[in-house]
Parts: structure tokens; sequence; C-alpha cells
């Protein structure tokens, strides 16, 4: 009989252990495994053009337009309908993409490796705020920006960051959990220590002042500069945890807009899924809730690692956005605490006296409590090319953790 | 035409407290007939059905599901109603200042380490999976709950036993545990009287009645109703008892209970003998065949019980050891009493007296015809033997003149190698024998001599019945029998009594105790402040709020939202691994 205890202590260990350091940029085509010319990554589990949902559908849009491959988004739409695109899950290829989270192969990719266990994960670049790829725009001016990021803010980032040696991503999120971060939905923290890291080395080391000035500036006004390097960093926790034989700890959440979808440890690599859920957010002025897209990214892949919503308690400043008081972020990690398996040695909550956060979600509590993983959201227009209209919260659909116990107990013999 | 409105939820559980106060709320809104909130079980669907109260989308409903159905004359009424379920829902007594639920009782226990206590008040159906839950975490379990099955409170118990923790109840109301009351209890001061119950109201009506009387309580332990059942065999109450057996503050012990098994109860005496102190014993409907024996108090009632524990506890008794006894001396095999009566309510009246030590007691004219002997001239087991009786005296005096016969079934008995005891009866006076001590003194003598050299101690018994104005010499004739070597009294119930203490003893040799307690409660436990983690009805956190008792509520739910399959898949989860 397996030893589950055993099995998931191990998984946390390593999830724990695990060191991630972003060291590089580079093409997603020289570095991804398993990517090819005519592939599309997205967020989230597998999808189908037909159930695509729309900032998703924008988003490929987009990628076409921005790989030379499509001249308008009508020729884009034409080929993706085609057939003639492959599309595959961010983390089938150890990659992952906040909201859409579309990586097309010409695009750079942050490379970031734990040094623990030698894993390394992949994420693209972060627009920043607004009308954005990820959330399916793909008009001129968003392409605009994605070619000055790859022309001038990839390869200056990439050469700063060679130069320093990389910088080690589970540090920075230490240090930021204890600035008010969640390390989901606020990052204003982590990404000010990681301009600050880089800017000296980006002075010293880019071509000439004025684009270091740009370079600077652009990371240092967007507060989520770092979430796609911490994403791909919370990826090499998880993945060190994928795989092991008996264990219920969930390694990896994603949704795509239209689907939730899960992977178990224990559970090899069999996609749970079901409908993603409605955010319940704070809607920008204009907005409102018919206008969003259904939970939508990869970016939970924070949660699955021991922070964002689950580290609610170290950033109370994100109750605004579901209306709250700071007690609610409080009891928000306090009731992760009863699915996880545990509490995470590198990463505290100062208001609970330092205790860890809630590390390694338990389909077996899930199932027995009745709770699932609570996650700080953006959200997105469910049209394609409005980009995002809100921020919030929301919890897994419980199906998911229910059909994975029965799974496991098929498999494992319960 | 009276409408039916029907609201069904899902996904949603409260307790049933909660469901049946917001059922009684919805009933007395104005315009409102009837109204039904219950989880849409079949067995509630067809309640629902029965008083008028079911609609389609009440008998379409699930188990998992809430149903809010009303009925009123007036649609609007109706439908004002139903907007009102959420408020009234929402409406929480209480507990504001706890700032976070926990959700389970592990978090609920890593909030509050020191707490000894869980009190569980879930539905039936989910009270065996919190109390194991508690068990695993190694508190003492209030188990208020009902509707929870004997096996599943056997289980539960033999568990707890294993690990030297209590499970209260099921369906126990009330326990008081160093002056702090746990659900339905009683401010009682702290004194020198501890409780053991098996009866909740029982406990309350002794405990009131102790403070009445200016004493006051250690603990009163409750353990449910059925705890003295011969099913569940008293193992709650045996713990219970053998912690304030050890108790040093503890002075005197009440047993009460609701009707015993007749085993079980003698079980209970039977470690109640051993505990040390005085033990004032009030069981419902089992017979006072004595008032006080040993360290035992036989009270005729709850308020007896009351006032004789106090009176113990004021005036401290000196108590008997079983040690005077001398049950050593006895061989192994040695068991049995043999009485040979000349007179017959002699006879009865050992008989009588005996039932309160041993459980079947022959007789060739028993009280119970199911004891009579099946040949009155062979003994069985235990047998007491009227040999006044028709049968011998056929053709033959009466052995209260003639001391032939009974001589002779005595050394027939003193050669039993089972026998450890022989009862006679001497009864002197008018009409009777002019001297049976001459007779029946030799033969005393030679049975002793015949059972020493055979390597056994017999003991004679004989009741002398006399006066020193009768014909023969009263003192002489004990004087007699003294010297050949038996145990004489001249009261009857003195001599059975003795004896029964004699053959009580002499069955319990060797009985394993440790089994029947399992490891012993740490006295720790009660001593300490209360700490107590409340599942189920919020009451009970109030009223340790009340008292000032450190303690948490759990936000509980059932696991797996109630799914059976989910359940099961978890529980052996948790078994096998």
């Amino acid at each position: 009989m397996v030893d589950i205890e055993k099995a998931n202590a191990l998984v946390c260990e390593r999830f724990m252990e695990a060191r991630p350091v972003a060291t590089t940029l580079a093409k997603a085509i020289e570095v991804v495994p398993g990517l090819h010319d005519n592939m599309l990554l997205h967020a989230g589990p597998p999808v189908t053009w037909e159930r695509m949902s729309g900032p998703m559908k924008g988003a490929m849009m987009g990628a076409l337009i921005f790989e030379g491959k499509a001249r308008n988004g009508e020729e884009a739409e034409k080929m993706l309908q085609s057939g003639k695109i492959e599309f595959s899950p961010c983390h089938e290829h150890m990659c992952t993409g906040p909201m859409a989270g579309v990586i097309s192969p010409s695009m750079l990719v942050y490379v970031v490796e734990n040094q623990t266990h030698k894993i390394k994960c992949f994420s693209n670049l972060n627009e920043g705020r607004g009308k954005v790829l990820r959330m399916g725009a793909y008009s001129q001016d968003v392409l605009d920006k994605l070619q000055w990021m790859e022309s001038t803010l990839g390869p200056t980032v990439k050469t700063a960051l060679e130069a320093m040696g990389g910088i080690d991503i589970r540090a920075i999120l230490s240090k930021a959990l204890h600035m008010g971060d969640d390390g989901h939905n606020r990052l204003d923290a982590a990404s000010v220590l990681w301009t600050t890291q880089l800017a000296p080395y980006i002075a010293k080391t880019a071509k000439d002042s004025a684009t270091a000035f740009e370079v600077i500036k652009f990371l240092g006004e967007n507060a989520l500069s770092i979430l796609n390097p911490v994403m791909a960093g919370c990826k090499t926790m998880t993945a060190a945890g994928h795989n092991v034989e008996g264990s219920t700890i969930v390694t990896i959440m994603a949704r795509n807009g239209t689907d939730f979808g899960i992977k178990v440890s224990g559970l090899g690599d069999t996609w749970f899924t079901a409908q993603a859920p409605i955010v319940k957010a704070l809607y920008f002025p204009g907005f409102k809730e018919s206008d969003a897209c259904r939970d939508i990214g990869d970016s939970v892949i924070t949660e699955t690692a021991g922070i964002g919503g689950f580290a609610m308690a170290t950033a109370p400043a994100l109750v605004t956005f579901i209306g709250g008081v700071p007690r609610d972020a409080i009891n928000t990690t306090l009731d992760m605490y009863e699915i996880t398996y545990a509490e995470h040695k590198q990463f505290t909550i100062p208001f609970l006296d330092f205790r860890g956060t809630p590390t390694g979600v338990d389909i077996r509590k899930v199932v027995e409590k009745q709770i699932t993983p609570r996650v700080n959201t953006g959200v997105a227009h469910k049209d394609p090319g409005v980009g995002q209209v809100g921020a919030g919260v929301v919890s897994a659909p419980m199906s998911l953790f229910e059909d994975a116990l029965v799974a496991f107990a098929d498999k494992y013999g319960f | 035409m009276a409408t039916v409105k029907t609201e069904i939820r899902s996904g949603v559980y409260y307790d049933s407290a909660k469901l049946m106060q917001l059922q009684r709320t919805l009933a007395g809104l104005p315009g409102i007939l009837d109204a039904g909130v219950v989880m849409g079980t079949d067995s509630n669907k067809e309640l629902l059905a029965h008083i008028g109260l079911d609609s389609a989308e009440v008998m379409a409903s699930k188990p998992d599901e809430l149903v809010i159905v009303v009925k009123s004359d007036d649609a609007k009424a109706a439908t004002e109603a139903l907007s009102k379920v959420d408020e009234l829902l929402a409406a929480r007594k209480g507990n504001q200042d706890q700032d976070y639920l926990p959700r389970s009782l592990e978090s609920a226990a890593e909030m509050l380490p020191n707490a000894s206590w869980v009190i569980i008040s879930v539905a039936g159906r989910y009270a065996g999976g919190v109390t194991r839950e508690a068990l695993r975490l190694g508190k003492h379990v209030h188990l208020f709950s009902d509707n929870v099955s004997v096996e599943e409170e056997i289980e539960l118990k033999k568990q707890a036993r294993e690990l030297g923790l209590l499970v209260m109840g099921p369906d126990c109301g009330t326990a008081m545990i160093g002056g702090m009351g746990l659900a339905f209890a009683n401010k009682i001061r702290l004194g020198p009287i501890g409780i053991v119950a098996a009866a909740g109201t029982g406990l309350q009506q002794v405990a009131c009645r102790i403070h009445q009387l200016g004493s006051g309580i250690t603990s009163g332990i409750g353990t449910g109703g059925k705890d003295l059942s011969e099913k569940v065999g008293a193992i709650t109450f045996l713990m219970a008892l053998d912690v304030l057996a050890r108790d040093p503050d503890t002075k005197v012990i009440v047993l009460t209970s609701k009707p015993p098994s007749p085993k079980v109860a003698e079980e209970v005496l039977k470690a109640a003998r051993k505990a040390g102190k005085p033990v004032v014993v009030n069981f419902i409907a089992r017979a006072v065949t004595t008032l006080h024996e040993g360290n035992l108090f036989f009270a005729t009632g709850l308020d007896d019980a009351a006032r004789l524990a106090v009176e113990l506890a004021n005036h401290p008794p000196k108590i008997t050891s079983e040690a005077d006894l001398e049950l050593e001396k006895f061989k192994p095999e040695q068991k049995y009493l043999r009485g040979l009566f000349s007179g017959g309510t002699l006879a009865y009246e050992a008989q009588h007296i005996l039932a309160g030590y041993l459980p079947k007691v022959w007789a060739n004219s028993p009280i119970n015809k199911e004891f009579k002997m099946t040949n009155a001239l062979v003994s069985q087991e235990h047998s007491i033997i009227d040999l006044g009786e028709d049968e011998f005296t056929v053709g033959r005096l009466h052995p209260m003149m003639d001391n032939e016969l009974r001589i002779r079934r005595l050394y027939e008995e003193a050669k039993d190698p089972e026998v450890a005891v022989i009862m006679l009866d001497v009864v002197i006076g008018y009409g009777s024998h002019p001297d049976p001590a001459s007779e029946i003194a030799p033969a005393i003598k030679n049975c002793l001599e015949e059972a020493k050299k055979a390597g056994r101690h017999l003991e004679l018994v004989c009741v002398v019945t006399g006066t020193d104005e009768d014909p023969q010499d009263f003192n002489s004739q004990i004087q007699q029998l003294k010297e050949a070597g038996a145990w004489v009294d001249t009261s009857n119930e003195v001599v059975v009594r003795r004896i029964g203490r004699i053959l009580r003893g002499l069955a319990e040799r060797g009985s394993v105790e440790a089994a029947m307690i399992g490891k012993p409660v740490d006295l720790n436990t009660l001593k300490k402040p209360m700490e107590a983690i409340n599942v189920g009805l919020e009451s009970f956190s109030e009223n340790l709020k009340d008292q000032g008792a450190p303690h948490v509520q759990v936000d509980w739910k059932p696991p797996a939202g109630g799914n059976e399959r989910l359940m099961g898949i978890l529980e052996r989860m948790k078994q096998k691994s």
C-alpha cells in the first residue's frame, strides 16, 4: 500500500527546497521543449478553437500577426480555424503564461532555473497593465509594444541578467511577502526589488543610456514586471514535486477562460477539468460582471506553490478588491491551511507570528472540508481586443478535486 | 386555496438546530400557515408531504440540498417570507469575539493546543467521524449527538479506552468538569464529591442537591444512557470511576444510572469496591438489598444519593477492607458454597442476600424457580439445601431434632474439592435437639482436619439462633462450635454477608481489570483549567464563554458535503495510511 503521507511530505519538501533563479532570456523556439513553428502555447488545460474564450482567441490572432504569419485579424482567424496551427497548453512545455498566456515561437521568454532540482521553466515578458496581448488585445499599439519588448526590453534585460549572474526569485518573494505583496495579484514590492536589482546592470550593459532609461522606466512603472518570472519560478517549484507516486498534492492549477484544470502529483499527466468560474471582482469604471471572461491564466501556479491567494494575510491591501476588511485577508489564509499539507519554510507571514504560508493543496482535504483553493486574479474582458476589466478573487470548482480523488482511489485501490 | 412556495438551495449546510430555528421563525411570520426547512432526504420529503408541504420541487430535491417551503393563503406573504431567509440565516448569535472560525477540528486544536475536551453535537450520522478525529487528536469527547448506533458507540469507546480518553455519550446531555459545565449543566460549587452518571438529568439532580446541601463536586462525568447496557459494558463508566478513585480531591464518589443491565451493574460494583473510598450507588430499578457494604453505600434515590454523599464527605467513615477475609488461603479450584439449613426461612433469607453477591445460587427450595436443584441430594455449584423440606423428613425427624442426616451431608460436602464455604444453622430452644453442638461440633472438627490433610482451607460458618434462657446452654453451643473451628454469629444476615463477600472475592480472583479500564485517563486533564473545542450547537460555546473558559467554535460542515462515496474513499485513505 502506498504511503500517502510520505509521498506528500516529499512533494512539499521539493516545492520548498526549489530555488528558482532567473538566469537569462531566449527565443521560445530555441529553449521551450516540444514547441515548433506551427504551434501556439496557451494558458490552462487543452482547449479547441471552437470552445476558446474571447481573450485567448484575440491573443492567438495577435500572436500570428506578431509572428508574421498573418497580416491582420481576419487572416489570423482563418488560419487558426483551419487547423494548421497546433494549440498546446503552456504547462505541457514547462511554460506558464498569465491570462491568455499565449507564447509564440519567436517570442522571448525568461529562463528560470530551479538550481536545487535542475529544472528549467519559461515565461514570456510582461506588457504592463491596460490593453495588452495577454488580455486578448491585438491592435497596432499592442503589437508595437510587443515589438519594442522583443527588440529593446528583452535583449537589455537578458544582458543585465547574464552580467549579474541571475536573480534569485525565491529570495525576492520571501522579502516581498513582508512588504505587503501576496506574490500574485499584488507584486508591487517584488517588482521594485526586481527593478532595483537589475537597474545597475542595465545602466552598465545597455547599448546606450537612452535604452537604459527606457527599460528601467518601463520596469519600474510596471507593478507586474516580475509576475512572469515569478510564475516560471513557481512552476519550477511545483514541477519538482510532480509525478511522485502516491501523492495527493496538486502540482498544476490553470485556466483558459473556458475550463479550469488541475494535475495531481500522483496522477501523472491527467488533466481534471471543469467549467472555469466567474471571478468575484471589483470592476474598473465602465465595466461590470457581464463583461467578464471566465477565469483565465496560468498565474494560479503561484497559489499552487503556496503564495498568491494563500498568502493573502501578507497583503491586506488586496481586500479592497473584494470590498472586505483586512481581517478577511487573514481568514482567507487561515482557510487555506485547512486544505494544504505543509507550511512554507521560505515564505512566512509576519501577522501570523511568521507562520509559513499554506503550501501544497491536498485533494483529500479539499474534498473532505469542501473548501477549494482561493485565487487572487485579474479579469479579462470576454471579447477579444478589449483587455483587463477588473481584479478579484475566485475559488476553484470543487468537482475538479472530487474527480481527482475518485481517480486516485481507482489508481491506488482505496 | 393555500399556496405552497418552495426554494431549493444546493451546496449549503446548516446544523439542524439552525434549520429548526429558521423553520419556527418562518412559520411565525404574518400570513404564513406552516413552514418546513429540511435537507431533502427521502424521510424529510415524506414528512413534508404528510403535512401538505410538498411540491414538485420538494419531491425532486436531493439529500444534500436545503429545502425551504412555506404555505400561505396569500402568495405575497409566502414570497416575502422566503425573501427573509438569508437575513434570518445570517443572524448569528454571539461569538463575535472569535475572529476566525476554523473549518476543522484539527485547526481548532492548533488554535487552542491546551484544550483537552471536544464537545460534539453534529447530526448523528457524522458524530462518529468527528469523534474519531477528536480521539486522533488526543481529546476527551463530550458526545451530545444522538442517533449514534450502539455498534458505533462501542467502537468509539473501545478506541478511546486504548487511548485513555473518555467518550462521554452519545446522547450525553451533561458533564461538569472541574467546576465547568459542558452542554446542559448547572453551576455547582467545587467540593469533595465526584459523580459518574449514565443519566443526564440524574447527574444534574444529584449535583444540584449536593450544592443545595452546602457541599460541592470535583467533576460530574456523564457517560451516555447506554453505557451500562450489556452491549457497551460500562466502558466509559469504569474509566470515569477509575480516574475519580485516583483523584485525591474526590473524597466520595456517587454512581448513578438509568436502569442498568444487572450483569454490568455487578461489574461496576466490583470495580467500585476497589475504589478505596466511599462510593454511593444509585442505579435506578436495581433493588437495594443492603444499605451499606464495605465502602459501598446504597441509596434509594437521587436525593438520597446526594444526601448520603454529603454526609459521607462531612463524616468520613472507617472503611473495612476485604483483606480480613484471607482469600489467599483457598485453593484456586475452591469457589462454591454449600448451605445446609434446618430452618426454611433462614435458607430463604440466605438466598435473598446472596443474590446481591453471586449471580446464581441453586436451592431445593428456591426463591427463583429457575434455580431449583435438579436433585436435592446432589449439590451443584452454589447450593442451599433446606433439610427441613418434606423430601428429607419422610420417615425421619426434623433436622432441628435429628442431626444425623445433616452431618452425613456435611462430610460429603467437605470432601468436594470445589467447595470453599459450608454454612450451617443451629436453632435451639424448646422442641429442638437438647445439645446439637455436641454432635455437630465434632463433625466440623473432623471435616476441617480432613480438608487440611488434603491441603485445602475450608471455611465453616454457623448461625446460632437462641437465647441464654433457652434450655440448651446457648453460650456453650457457641463455644463448642467455635472450638471446633467454625466462624459463628447469632445474626443470619451477618453470617450470610460474610460468606457473600468471601465467595464474591473468590469468584473475582484473577479477573483482568486492566482490560476493563485500558490506558488510565490522565487525571491532570480533569484538573487543569477547562479549555474546550465545540463542534455543533453554538450555544455550547456561549456557555463556555459565560463561564470564562477558553474555547474555539468550529465552523463544521459534513465531510465531502455528505457524499457517501467520497466519504468512503477518504475514510479508507485515513485507515490505510
